[in-house]
């Protein structure tokens, strides 16, 4: 087996490559954002809407307890909150929980451009997969 | 002999850790609620602990998730909604961080992971929402269930015997119509490995537990993921390895966004969480070279089946394990 045999048949599809650079980019992005906001908010640069010690004294209880105490939001709702500290924070982790969805929107222009409908169909159910539960729609209602 | 010190002395280290003395201090603190310490304690433990968790799990080989949930659940204050939601951020931010590596060398294939991760992200929707339900039944539901589950962990990574290179004869007819098959050059041998699945209905079947059980627990699933892919659908160990941690980064998003959404991720104590698992697992990834991880690994198993046993204790309320 030549040298470019031997490259040929160990290389990556070009989909792989192009979904493990946007996930680079992202991932870390990700982590720094929230690396970066943790410190604006323990620091108390940026005020939280939740105080600290309110936090450590219910962190025991479970989460309808929790929330109905600390006044804390679900679903999308943080999103009001994003000028305080504490849900500052949730902006990298929000990113990272896009990456996945952002990235298979991105092979599957690929697959649908080469007519490989099968792993396009398996892109598709995927994004409504993680669209839906990123939605809400199944974590967020009741208590 | 002076590697051998080394590796003797770091699994010594990890034994303490795991079983004292920060680990101890956070029970202990726990047990007395905690109140007497100032707020940046219990995130700064968990800094340090998770570092030290990050370095253990790189060296015995598994994820963090799984030692993650049924430690932090047992030895600090959090409730059980909190540790499983933390949990899952740990995994994701991990196998985030090693996927494109992973990829862009040919070890995790999109090809094979595509099917299963669409199988087991929808199942662990499914398994957060059971989880999420059932705690709210009787948390003690959940930890019984937990330590279970982790008892049955402790036992599938000792006597599980992985296969290296598998013998596929013949692919069946859905991995041929899916593509499951490529090809990687061996470091170790410096061989092309060409490899092929086989029995990929049997495989999606069992990812459909997995699924269920990475969200319901919060624990990363690479424990199940690799004796699946590599034991019933025949890919190579490090394509199994690899495409399991890549998988991870799909099946724990889904769960992930349950949790999100349900107010169970509190960033105080996930976010130390999630950076010093990952600084932990680069420390773990330089001295894997210089330790003997089997003897880690096998000191890991003992922790999984002594926090999965007290994961019982607390969830029966027998009080035997403090």
């Amino acid at each position: 087996m030549t040298a470019q045999n031997e490259k040929d048949i160990t290389a990556p599809r070009k989909e792989q490559i192009t979904y493990a650079n946007v996930l680079s980019i992202g991932a870390w992005t990700g982590i720094a954002i929230m690396t970066v906001t943790y410190i604006l908010y323990v620091t108390g640069i940026i005020p939280p809407h939740v105080d600290v010690n309110l936090i450590v004294d219910n962190w025991d209880k479970g989460v309808s307890q929790y929330r109905h105490i600390t006044d804390s939001p679900q679903g999308w709702n943080w999103v009001l909150l994003l000028g305080k500290g504490d849900f500052l924070n949730f902006v990298g982790m929000v990113l990272l929980a896009l990456m996945t969805i952002l990235c298979y929107l991105i092979i599957l222009k690929g697959y649908l451009v080469r007519k490989n409908f099968a792993y396009a169909v398996i892109c598709i159910l995927e994004v409504t997969v993680l669209a839906l539960a990123a939605s809400g729609i199944f974590g967020s209602g009741g208590h | 002999m002076e590697k051998r010190t080394f590796g003797q002395a770091l699994a010594g280290a990890g034994a303490a850790v795991l079983s004292s003395p920060i680990a101890v201090m956070a029970a202990e603190q726990a047990a007395s609620g905690g109140a007497s310490k100032p707020w940046w304690f219990w995130p700064l433990v968990l800094l340090v602990f998770c570092f030290i968790l990050g370095v253990v799990a790189v060296l015995a080989g598994v994820g963090g998730g799984v030692l993650y949930v049924p430690l932090v659940s047992g030895f600090f204050p959090f409730h059980i909604d909190f540790v499983r939601g933390a949990g899952l951020m740990v995994a994701l931010a991990g196998a985030l961080a090693a996927g494109p590596g992973l990829l862009r060398r040919n070890l995790a294939s999109l090809r094979l992971a595509l099917p299963v991760a669409l199988v087991a992200s929808t199942c662990s929707i499914a398994g957060a929402m059971l989880g999420l339900y059932l705690s709210r039944l009787d948390p003690d539901i959940v930890q019984v269930c937990l330590g279970a589950t982790i008892v049955g962990i402790a036992a599938l990574l000792t006597f599980s015997k992985n296969s290296e290179l598998p013998v596929v004869d013949k692919q069946d007819a859905i991995g041929l119509a899916l593509g499951m098959r490529g090809a990687f050059k061996d470091q170790s041998s410096g061989n092309i490995v060409e490899w092929k699945t086989h029995r990929t209905l049997m495989g999606l079947i069992m990812f459909i537990f997995i699924g269920v059980l990475a969200g319901m627990f919060g624990l990363g699933a690479g424990w199940a993921n690799v004796p699946v892919l590599n034991l019933v659908m025949g890919a190579p160990l490090k394509i199994s390895v690899a495409t399991s941690k890549f998988l991870l980064s799909i099946t724990d998003t889904s769960a992930a966004w349950i949790y999100l959404n349900k107010g169970c991720v509190i960033p105080l104590m996930a976010i130390p969480s999630i950076i010093g698992l990952m600084l932990g697992s680069l420390v773990g990834v330089k001295l894997l070279a210089k330790t003997k991880p089997k003897v880690i690994r096998i000191i890991v198993i003992c922790v999984l089946l002594f926090a999965g046993l007290k994961a019982i204790d607390k969830g029966l309320g027998i009080g035997l394990l403090g």
